[in-house]
């Protein structure tokens, strides 16, 4: 497996740290309430198809990614900078 | 009080030679983490170039300009080795002393990239890496930076408390090279 960093280039899985669920960068207001907070810190959807991941390029760059990928094929669609997905 | 004896990251483990090329440890120099704060990249990039003569380079760049080298040396950091850096970017970056946190050594000769090609997952060759230009990446199992300084010479850079590992990984792929050039008399 091979990911393309937005600033490094096509780079070796090995380069690469996974960090779970992209859903962690919508994290809920303070008194969003119980569900959603349960929801954000516990409950993860588990898809055979399209996901949306964080990855840590930890022995590159240092940057974290958003990687769209899916999980019966493994082929990548789009690799983003988290903090561009983010601002 | 007890006397301190002032030593180099790799000590007396180098030089070396093996494998057709020549390992040594590069010269100490002074040399600065900046990382620009929000927004401020064009900034800083300015305040470099007024005071040193180079904008701040991009990604998997360098750029040196009279005795001052800047490495970059991941997202929105670099490596700036003049000893007015904190000066330079007072107030736009965050800057910290790095001058003996890293262990930097130099690999030279024609066989360079094919040991270090042994070590690292990245793409040495010159459509990818041409001289100049670095990569932060592995090394073994050591995050590292790897700059290509000439044709056949790279500047590998670890943390400190690595340069005995770094010594060795590179020392062992030497002997490797070497040892399979003089039974096949195949390079690579």
């Amino acid at each position: 497996m091979r990911l393309t960093c937005p600033h490094c280039g096509e780079r070796d899985r090995r380069e690469f740290y996974y960090a779970g669920s992209a859903e962690q960068l919508q994290r809920p207001a303070r008194d969003a309430g119980e569900g959603a907070w349960n929801d954000y810190l516990h409950n993860r959807d588990n898809p055979a198809g399209d996901t949306r991941d964080l990855w840590y390029h930890e022995s590159g760059c240092g940057a974290w990614l958003v990687v769209s990928r899916n999980t019966v094929t493994h082929a990548i669609a789009s690799i983003e900078l988290a903090a561009e997905v983010k601002r | 009080m007890a006397r301190l004896i002032a030593t180099t990251p790799c000590g007396d483990l180098l030089p070396a030679a093996g494998g057709g090329a020549i390992l040594t440890e590069a010269a100490a120099v002074d040399c600065y983490s900046v990382a620009p704060y929000k927004g401020m990249e064009k900034a800083c990039s300015t305040a470099l170039k007024k005071a040193c003569g180079i904008a701040l380079p991009e990604p998997n760049r360098t750029a040196s300009n009279d005795g001052v080298r800047v490495i970059w040396s991941g997202q929105g950091r670099y490596l700036v080795m003049a000893a007015d850096a904190p000066d330079i970017f007072a107030g736009i970056a965050s800057v910290t002393d790095q001058s003996d946190a890293n262990a930097t050594i130099v690999l030279d000769g024609a066989t360079a990239r094919a040991i270090l090609a042994r070590l690292t997952p990245i793409d040495l060759r010159d459509s990818a890496m041409p001289v100049g230009a670095t990569a932060r990446s592995l090394i073994g199992h050591m995050s590292a930076s790897i700059t290509r300084i000439a044709a056949d010479e790279y500047e590998l850079m670890v943390m400190r408390s690595m340069a005995a590992t770094l010594v060795h990984e590179v020392t062992e792929s030497m002997r490797g090279l070497g040892a399979r050039a003089a039974a096949t008399g195949l390079g690579g």
